[in-house]
C-alpha cells in the first residue's frame, strides 16, 4: 500500500491555497478551450509552456493537469450542442448526445456526461495509482535494446495503428524525427542539418514546433475554410436527470471505463477505438436498441466514460515510461524537459513528490470539473458565440509571444512561420500531427538509445536484439505492419463463401478508417 | 500494451455499426462532406510528396558532410541516423506517389469552424502572413505593446474584422496585459521596444 500512502503525501503537496487556486485556473481555462472551437488542450499547453517555466514545476504541472481533464468535458458540451466534434474521441459522444439535445433532451445529455467523465476520470486515476508505479518498476529494469524496441512499438503505433493511412502517418513521424535531428550532435558535437544558422545550433525547441504546428497550423488552416456563418447551438438549462436517466447510464459509465483505461495506457491506444467499442456495446446490451440513433443516453454514457478513463490511462506510458501518446502528453514531456526533468522510467524514483503531487490533482481537478460544470453548462455554451476573428487572432497573438519568449530572438517567429504554414499543408492533405510531434520529441531519446545499444556491442548490429521484452515489441511491430496483407488473405480465403465472417472483417477497418478519417485524430484537440 | 493487436481486430466486426452512425452525424448538419479534392485526382498532393523527396535528398547530402567520428564509446557516430531519415523520407516518399497515383488521398480535416465547401482563402493567408511577418520585423526595434497590437489588429482584419476601432482597442489592451502579466509578473522575456522606460 505504498501507492496509497504516497498518494497521500501527494495530496498533502496539492492542497494548499495557491496550488487549489491553480487547479481551479487550470480546469476552468480547459473547459473554456475544450468549448471553444479551434484550441484544444494540447494547443492551450503549448501555448502555455513559455510563460509556465516561471512556475515551479509542481505548479505548472497541476496547471496542464487541469488543462487536460478540462478541456475533455468542455469538448462533450460542443459536441452535444453543436454537433461537430472538433476532436476525434467525441465523434461517438455527438451521435446521441446531438440527437438527445434536439430532442429537447440536452440538459440529460450535458450531465450523464459530465457525470460519466468523472466517474471514469476518478476510476482512471486510480487504475494510474496502481498501474503506473509497478510499470515504471518493470521499466527500470530495461536495456537500452529494450527501451529502444519500445519506442519503436510507440512509432508504430502512433502512425500504423491510430491514423487513417500508413504512409501519412509515416511521412509526418519522419519529418517529426527530421526536425529532432537538427542541432548539435550531443557526442560528437558536429552541426547537422543546421545549415550554418547558428540560431539552429541548439536544435529547433519543441515550444516552437508545437506552437507552430498546432496554433499557428490551425489558425491558417480555419483561415482559409472561415465558416461565415456560425454553426447553430441548441440552447440549454441547467443540466439534471431523472431517475430513469441514472438506472440507465450508470452501467454504460462502468463499462465505458473498463473499455477505456487499458487502451489509454497501451502505447499506442487512443480514445477512438474504446469509444467505438462503447457505442456498440451499449447499443447491444441496451433495453432500449430502437432508441439507438435517435437519441439513446447510454450511447452518450459509455462512449463519454470511455474517452475520459483513455485519458487518465495516456498519462501511465507518459510518466512510467516518458512515451507520449497523445498531443497533450507529449506537450506535458515537453515541458518537463524544459524544467530540468528527465521524463522515462527514473522519473518517479526521482521525483516522486512532483509525480504524486500531479496525481493527487488529478482527483482534485476531476471533482472540481463536475461542480464547475453542471451548473455552469449554459454560462459555457456562451462562449460559442465569441466573434471568429478575435478567437483566431488572439490564438495567433499568443502563439507569437510564446515562441518569442523561449529565446528571445525574432529568428524563432520566422521558424513559427514556417511550420505554421507545414501544419496548414498537412490538415490540407490530411497527415496527422501527432506522429510529428511525437517524433520530435522522441526523436534524440530512440538515437541515443540505439547508440547505446550498438555500444555494448561495440557496433555489431546484433546489439539492437536485445532481450524477450524487445522481441514481443518486434513481432508486435511486424504484426502492426503486415496487417493488411494478413486481413486481405484472410477475406479472400473466406470469401465469397456463406458464413457472413469476411464481410465484417473487410468492411471493419475501412469503416473505422471512415468514421476517423473526418475527424482525423490529428486535431488540434485530440 | 501487449493485447494491442487482438483488441484492434476485435474492432473489425464491432466497428462497422458505429461506423455507419457517425458517418450518418455530419450529414445531419448538412452534407458539408463534399468538397473540393472530392471525385477528382488531387494532384496538389504531388507537390508535398516532391517536398518529401527534396527534403530526403538534403538529409542525405547534409550527412556527407558530416566527418564519420566514431570511438569505442559510441562506435556508431552521427553519420547513421540522417543518412537512415534521408533514405527512409524517399522511400516513403515514393510509396506516398504511388498511393496518390492509385487514387488515394487524404482527408482534409475538419473542425467546429471549417467549411470545407469552400475553396482556400488565399487572400486571407496572404493577409494572415503579412501580419505575422509585420510581428517579426517590429517586435525588437517597437517593443512587443506595439508590434502585438498590431498583429492582433491585423489577423482579426484579415478574418473578417470590419471594427477597426474595437479591434485596435482589445489589441492594445491584450499586449498591455501580457507584458505586464507575463514580462514584468512571471519574468518572461518580451521586449519593451521604444516604449522602454513608459511601461
Amino acid at each position: 500500500m505504498d501507492n496509497i500512502t504516497s498518494l497521500i503525501g501527494g495530496f498533502g503537496d496539492v492542497l494548499s491555497p495557491m496550488n487549489l487556486l491553480i487547479a481551479l485556473l487550470g480546469v476552468t481555462v480547459g473547459t473554456a478551450v475544450g468549448v471553444l472551437p479551434g484550441i484544444g488542450p494540447a494547443m492551450t499547453v503549448a501555448l502555455l509552456l513559455p510563460i509556465t517555466y516561471g512556475l515551479a514545476p509542481v505548479e505548472g504541472l497541476i496547471l496542464f493537469a487541469g488543462i487536460f481533464y478540462g478541456g475533455m468535458y468542455g469538448g462533450s458540451t460542443t459536441s452535444i450542442l453543436l454537433n461537430t466534434p472538433g476532436e476525434s474521441a467525441s465523434v461517438v459522444t455527438a451521435i446521441e448526445g446531438n440527437k438527445m439535445a434536439k430532442a429537447g433532451r440536452a440538459a440529460q445529455a450535458l450531465a450523464t456526461s459530465a457525470i460519466g467523465s468523472f466517474i471514469a476520470g476518478t476510476i482512471g486515476t486510480l487504475g494510474i495509482v496502481f498501474l503506473m508505479p509497478q510499470v515504471a518498476k518493470f521499466a527500470i529494469s530495461l536495456g537500452a535494446p529494450e527501451y529502444l524496441a519500445i519506442i519503436l512499438l510507440t512509432f508504430t503505433g502512433v502512425t500504423a495503428v491510430l491514423g487513417a493511412s500508413r504512409v501519412r502517418g509515416l511521412a509526418s513521424l519522419l519529418v517529426g524525427l527530421t526536425i529532432g535531428v537538427v542541432g548539435i550532435d550531443f557526442v560528437t558535437g558536429q552541426q547537422r542539418l543546421t545549415g550554418g544558422l547558428p540560431q539552429l545550433a541548439d536544435g529547433i525547441d519543441v515550444v516552437v514546433v508545437a506552437v507552430g504546428i498546432f496554433a499557428v497550423g490551425e489558425a491558417l488552416w480555419v483561415a482559409a475554410h472561415l465558416r461565415r456563418k456560425a454553426g447553430e447551438v441548441i440552447p440549454v438549462g441547467r443540466p439534471w436527470m431523472g431517475r430513469s436517466d441514472w438506472s440507465r447510464s450508470w452501467k454504460p459509465w462502468l463499462r465505458g471505463t473498463l473499455l477505456g483505461f487499458p487502451f489509454g495506457a497501451m502505447p499506442a491506444g487512443g480514445a477512438e477505438i474504446p469509444t467505438l467499442l462503447s457505442y456498440t456495446a451499449e447499443k447491444k446490451l441496451s433495453k432500449h436498441p430502437e432508441e439507438f440513433g435517435h437519441g439513446a443516453i447510454e450511447g452518450v454514457a459509455g462512449p463519454e466514460a470511455a474517452n475520459n478513463a483513455s485519458a487518465a490511462g495516456t498519462l501511465v506510458p507518459m510518466l512510467a515510461l516518458g512515451l507520449p501518446t497523445n498531443a497533450t502528453a507529449a506537450i506535458m514531456l515537453a515541458a518537463l524537459q524544459g524544467w530540468g526533468i528527465e521524463p522515462g522510467p527514473l522519473l518517479l524514483t526521482k521525483e516522486p513528490a512532483l509525480v504524486w503531487a500531479l496525481i493527487a490533482s488529478l482527483f482534485i481537478g476531476n471533482t472540481m470539473l463536475l461542480l464547475l460544470n453542471l451548473p455552469l453548462a449554459p454560462a459555457w455554451a456562451k462562449l460559442l458565440q465569441i466573434p471568429r476573428p478575435y478567437l483566431y487572432a488572439g490564438i495567433l497573438f499568443f502563439a507569437s509571444m510564446g515562441a518569442y519568449a523561449v529565446n528571445s530572438q525574432p529568428f524563432d517567429l520566422w521558424l513559427l512561420l514556417a511550420l505554421g504554414l507545414l501544419g496548414f499543408a498537412m490538415r490540407r492533405f490530411g497527415l496527422p500531427v501527432l506522429p510529428l510531434i511525437v517524433g520530435v520529441i522522441l526523436g534524440p531519446l530512440v538515437e541515443r538509445k540505439g547508440r547505446q545499444s550498438l555500444q555494448l556491442t561495440g557496433g555489431d548490429i546484433s546489439g539492437l536484439v536485445g532481450g524477450p521484452v524487445a522481441w514481443v515489441c518486434y513481432v508486435l511491430i511486424v504484426v502492426a505492419l503486415a496487417w493488411p496483407l494478413i486481413s486481405l488473405l484472410r477475406s479472400r480465403r473466406g470469401g465469397g463463401g456463406s458464413d457472413d465472417g469476411p464481410g465484417p472483417d473487410g468492411a471493419g477497418p475501412d469503416a473505422l478508417v471512415n468514421a476517423r478519417a473526418g475527424y482525423s485524430y490529428n486535431s488540434s484537440e485530440a | 500494451m501487449i493485447q494491442q493487436h487482438p483488441e484492434t481486430q476485435g474492432t473489425g466486426a464491432t466497428a462497422a455499426a458505429g461506423a455507419t452512425a457517425a458517418a450518418g452525424a455530419p450529414g445531419a448538419t448538412g452534407g458539408t462532406k463534399d468538397r473540393a479534392t472530392g471525385g477528382t485526382k488531387d494532384r496538389a498532393q504531388y507537390g508535398l510528396c516532391a517536398g518529401l523527396a527534396l527534403l530526403g535528398a538534403y538529409v542525405l547530402f547534409d550527412a556527407s558532410r558530416i566527418g564519420a567520428v566514431t570511438s569505442s564509446n559510441d562506435p556508431v557516430g552521427p553519420k547513421p541516423m540522417p543518412i537512415l531519415l534521408g533514405v527512409l523520407l524517399l522511400v516513403v516518399a515514393a510509396f506516398y506517389a504511388l498511393d496518390i497515383s492509385r487514387g488515394g488521398h487524404g482527408e482534409a480535416e475538419e473542425g467546429e469552424d471549417v467549411d470545407l465547401s469552400t475553396s482556400v482563402d488565399w487572400r486571407t493567408i496572404g493577409m494572415l502572413i503579412a501580419a505575422f511577418a509585420l510581428n517579426a520585423l517590429l517586435i525588437e526595434p517597437l517593443g512587443w505593446v506595439i508590434s502585438g497590437a498590431l498583429l492582433f489588429w491585423g489577423s482579426a482584419f484579415a478574418l473578417g474584422n470590419r471594427h477597426h476601432v474595437r479591434g485596435l482597442a482589445a489589441g492594445v489592451t491584450l499586449s498591455l496585459i501580457t507584458f505586464y502579466a507575463f514580462a514584468i509578473g512571471l519574468g518572461v522575456n518580451l521586449p519593451a521596444g521604444i516604449l522602454q522606460g513608459i511601461l
